[in-house]
């Protein structure tokens, strides 16, 4: 980008704005715009399947000025991902695009290999299931949970939405100097609460206790291990046309119950972490489909409900339709979003999951996670549809429609 | 939720969007210019395009204060944050914006003690806790939230809090529409009001558009009935050739605004001269200092400000885009160069600028997204 | 441009008077109501929030005659329907 510094003291200038104050070229419309970008590499595997006009659907409405545009735009979204930061920003940890740029451009570039390309909640791999997570969250302590059942659980979960039976668990400490062992102690006992629960062992472990200041209070990393039915396959690549989206209960409960704990923001809520254990869930829903009609499981995690559903279209070339009527958020998620200007749809949970069953299970899916306590909220959100692929798309409850993107980062609260 | 619920009712809007269509003369086209970036959210979070007919289009204009702050500000404010022993603080909306050397985000990996908060008084209560630290607050808004920060200097001021101050970046939004209106190559027929900015102002100021332009303005608020049917109001004012200032909004806005509200801004603040709009340029009288007598709350005269001035890229089309003249996705460089991960112009930058919001919400054409989504 | 919500004052602190506790969906915040200096606020009325501040009092009587203006729209749209699908049956 070539940018002029101009120097001006006191402020600049008064009076009208030329075109040249506005630093605007003549305005050149696009063109057909059908050529390549200039150092656009297209993500090889489906940018060809994606670029088609929609006239070739077999629509006869020729493509408007409009629509060449829109298609640019789609091929540029799908470049390869190159990490423009020199430093490490909070948005590379906050499970939107960022960090999916980052884990694209920097982990996968450097670890490439076929269990790891999908970039699954875990890999499996001759009928055994191996994830891993690290723990950060501030405040260690909040309603409903804390760091240590969040550890224990989150690995859990993503053992249970690989279509695992989780078994053991590996637990690492990275402790700060000072940090107090009651607090140890509590969190501990927490964890090992949440692992009677989803009944897990934690087998194996390690602890590392760093200078004052290098570390917030406690990290925790755990992986685990849980074996797969071989019958069962789940992959956010399955999702087909008619399939229908259900999520376990209603959404954002544990990432609003966390920015509110943190106390910055002042505001008071009946809310509590909707952290749990969902391999119990995950195994009901399993039994009571029939054999390949679960086709993908995520759990709702970092960037939301939002950010899954945006993750199946694209790994299944397919579109996502969601009714915003029909996605159960509590009154009081609602209106903490309303008042910091965020979207529920983008918030974490830590014991919610999104299943896409084929339409002739979709039933007895519901029903199934219905009868588990934490299924008990469950509901039918949308369905995946064939065109346009690789969107997510979102009938209002006023009627209209729109598209629901990932975020570049964090949901941050806004003014305006 | 009270207030809002009763303002997202499909059944009502389908009743308006035939009103809407009625109103509209067969063969004309029409265009509305909402001010306010609230409302561009509106539009786009609830899909709201699909109510109106093909003969009207909704222009986004220039009303989101984190869009228009031009980048060599963002620069001041990156350098005052990272003087020692300085907190930063600012709204979330800032964030993400890009100066001339990067974002806050990035300032902060580089370091600097930067906070977002969701009140002025918050960064008032960090300067409270923090007696050893500078504490600097990073205010920007329209009217609606240069009350907010004139209450919180004031307090300052009486309960003697020595280590706070304001950056102050408020815009004032009456010379903004002035200047569009007069920009030659405009066509527009008439105006979505800012509703919340009007609850501050009122209802009066916008009397010369009507007046002096010919154009009707109808404040309206946020809800999705609210914008819908501030564009009937304008639509049934062109049929009947009439042009006023209307208020939709009563609800919240009162015609003579909030008196004390201005009082506060006035008592702290005056304007500049001129203040710099990213996209728009040089507007004179269309920004807010704090006034000498308040000197030692303001961050301008307390810390060295480079002042430098960073021009807008070359390639960005965002005057036009803010001006109705271009769609966001007529800009050469929407989409492919500028999207909002890097935004290049002030459109792109905060999810309520106009190019932001059609990328996030609206991107791709309506016809395939009503089709996918029929049931 | 300004985030604006609605919420409903639970209390007014009696050690605070320019703070109101105010609930938005079960969501409560102390809010400063020092702009609305000279209005009569009490438990149960509504203001709009903004950066911490309520910025105006929300005016029920107009919010009612706003929603009034909405259903008689909605009333004559369904009247004019029901109109049209009788003389298409009366056509048929």
């Amino acid at each position: 980008m070539s940018e002029r510094m101009v120097p001006v003291p006191g402020g600049g200038p008064p009076g009208r704005t030329t075109r040249e104050d506005l630093g605007l070229e003549p305005i050149d419309r696009p063109r057909s715009s059908t050529g390549a970008e200039p150092g656009g590499v297209c993500a090889a595997t489906r940018s060809s399947a994606r670029a088609e006009p929609v006239q070739e659907r077999g629509t006869a409405r020729p493509s408007s000025r409009e629509e060449k545009v829109l298609e640019r735009i789609e091929r540029a979204r799908r470049r390869k991902a190159r990490v423009r930061e020199d430093l490490i920003t909070l948005a590379h940890g906050a499970g939107g695009k960022a960090t999916r740029t980052l884990i694209e451009a920097v982990f996968l570039e450097a670890f490439r290999n076929p269990l790891l390309e999908p970039l699954a909640d875990g890999a499996v791999a001759d009928g055994i299931a191996f994830t891993t997570d690290s723990y950060v969250v501030t405040p260690l302590f909040f309603p409903g949970g804390d760091i240590g059942d969040l550890a224990v659980n989150g690995t859990v979960n993503d053992l249970a939405m690989c279509g695992a039976r989780p078994a053991h668990l590996s637990a690492a400490f990275i402790l700060e100097e000072g940090f107090p062992v009651a607090d140890l102690r509590r969190i501990t006992a927490s964890m090992a609460a949440a692992a009677r629960e989803a009944g897990v062992a934690v087998v194996t472990g390690d602890t590392k206790v760093v200078q004052r200041g290098k570390a917030d209070g406690c990290y925790i990393t755990t992986a685990g291990v849980g074996t797969v039915d071989p019958a069962v396959r789940l992959s956010a690549s399955a999702a087909e046309p008619g399939d229908a989206i259900i999520v376990s209960g209603p959404i954002g409960e544990h990432g609003v119950t966390v920015m509110l704990a943190r106390g910055e923001l002042d505001i008071e809520a009946d809310l509590v972490s909707d952290t749990a254990p969902l391999n119990g869930l995950t195994a009901r829903l399993l039994d009571a489909c029939e054999p390949g009609a679960v086709r993908c499981l995520r759990d709702a995690t970092r960037g939301g409900v939002a950010t899954v559903v945006n993750e199946i279209a694209e790994a299944s070339e397919v579109a996502v339709v969601l009714d915003e009527d029909a996605i159960p958020v509590r009154p009081a998620v609602r209106g903490a979003c309303e008042l910091l200007g965020i979207d529920p749809l983008y918030v974490a949970c830590e014991g919610r999951m999104i299943a896409v069953v084929a339409q002739r299970s979709a039933d007895a899916a519901l029903a199934a996670m219905r009868a588990h306590p934490l299924g008990a909220g469950a509901a039918v959100i949308g369905r995946i549809a064939e065109d346009p692929p690789g969107l997510v798309l979102l009938r209002t409850a006023f009627g209209g429609t729109r598209i629901v993107d990932v975020l570049v980062g964090d949901p941050l609260p806004r003014i305006c | 939720m009270r207030f809002v619920d009763e303002y997202r009712d499909a059944d009502k809007a389908r009743a308006l969007a035939a009103r809407i269509a009625a109103l509209c003369e067969p063969g004309r086209a029409y265009k509305f210019m909402e001010v306010c970036g609230g409302h561009t959210h509106t539009i786009y979070k609830h899909g709201l395009e699909d109510y109106l007919p093909p003969a009207v289009t909704l222009v986004h204009g220039p009303g989101c204060p984190v869009c228009v702050i031009p980048m060599g500000r963002v620069d001041d404010a990156i350098h005052i944050a990272e003087q020692p022993g300085v907190i930063m603080t600012t709204f979330g909306d800032m964030m993400r914006v890009p100066g001339g050397r990067g974002s806050f985000l990035e300032a902060m990996a580089r370091g600097a003690d930067i906070r977002m908060v969701y009140s002025p008084l918050d960064a008032l209560k960090i300067a409270r806790e923090n007696p050893d630290k500078q504490v600097v607050f990073m205010a920007i808004g329209f009217e609606t939230t240069a009350p907010s920060t004139a209450m919180t200097i004031l307090r300052a001021k009486a309960e003697g809090i020595g280590n706070f101050s304001v950056f102050c970046n408020h815009v004032t939004i009456i010379p903004a529409i002035k200047a569009i209106l007069d920009s030659p190559d405009l066509r527009l027929d008439g105006f979505i009001g800012p509703g919340h900015v009007s609850t501050v102002i009122g209802c009066r100021p916008y009397g010369f558009i009507a007046r002096d332009y010919g154009k009707p303005l109808v404040v309206a608020g946020f809800e999705p009935l609210d914008v819908l049917q501030s564009v009937y109001q304008n639509l049934v004012q062109l049929a009947e050739g009439r042009a006023a200032v209307e208020n939709q909004y009563a609800r919240v806005v009162p015609w003579d605004g909030n008196p004390k509200a201005l009082a506060v801004i006035n008592e702290v603040m005056e304007l500049r001269p001129h203040f710099e709009w990213r996209g728009l340029g040089f507007i004179s009288d269309s920004a807010l200092r704090v006034t000498e007598r308040y000197a030692a709350f303001d961050a301008e005269r307390i810390f060295r400000i480079p002042g430098g001035r960073v021009a807008d890229p070359q390639a960005c089309q965002c005057g036009e885009v803010l001006k109705g003249v271009l769609k966001p996705w007529e800009c050469k460089v929407f989409g492919t160069a500028c999207t909002p991960e890097t935004p290049i112009g002030t459109c792109m930058v905060s999810s309520e600028g106009a190019c932001a919001a059609y990328y996030n919400f609206g991107r791709f054409s309506r016809d395939r997204v009503k089709e996918a989504t029929r049931t | 441009m300004c985030l604006g919500i609605p919420g409903e004052i639970v209390e007014i602190l009696s050690d605070h008077p320019d703070l109101a506790k105010v609930d938005v969906s079960g969501v409560r915040r102390a809010i400063n109501i020092g702009l609305l200096e000279g209005e009569a606020l009490a438990p149960g009325d509504w203001i709009l929030i903004h950066v911490g501040f309520a910025l105006s009092k929300i005016d029920e009587a107009e919010a009612r005659s706003a929603l009034d203006f909405l259903e008689s729209i909605g009333q004559a749209y369904e009247d004019e329907i029901a109109a049209l699908r009788e003389s298409m049956i009366e056509q048929g």
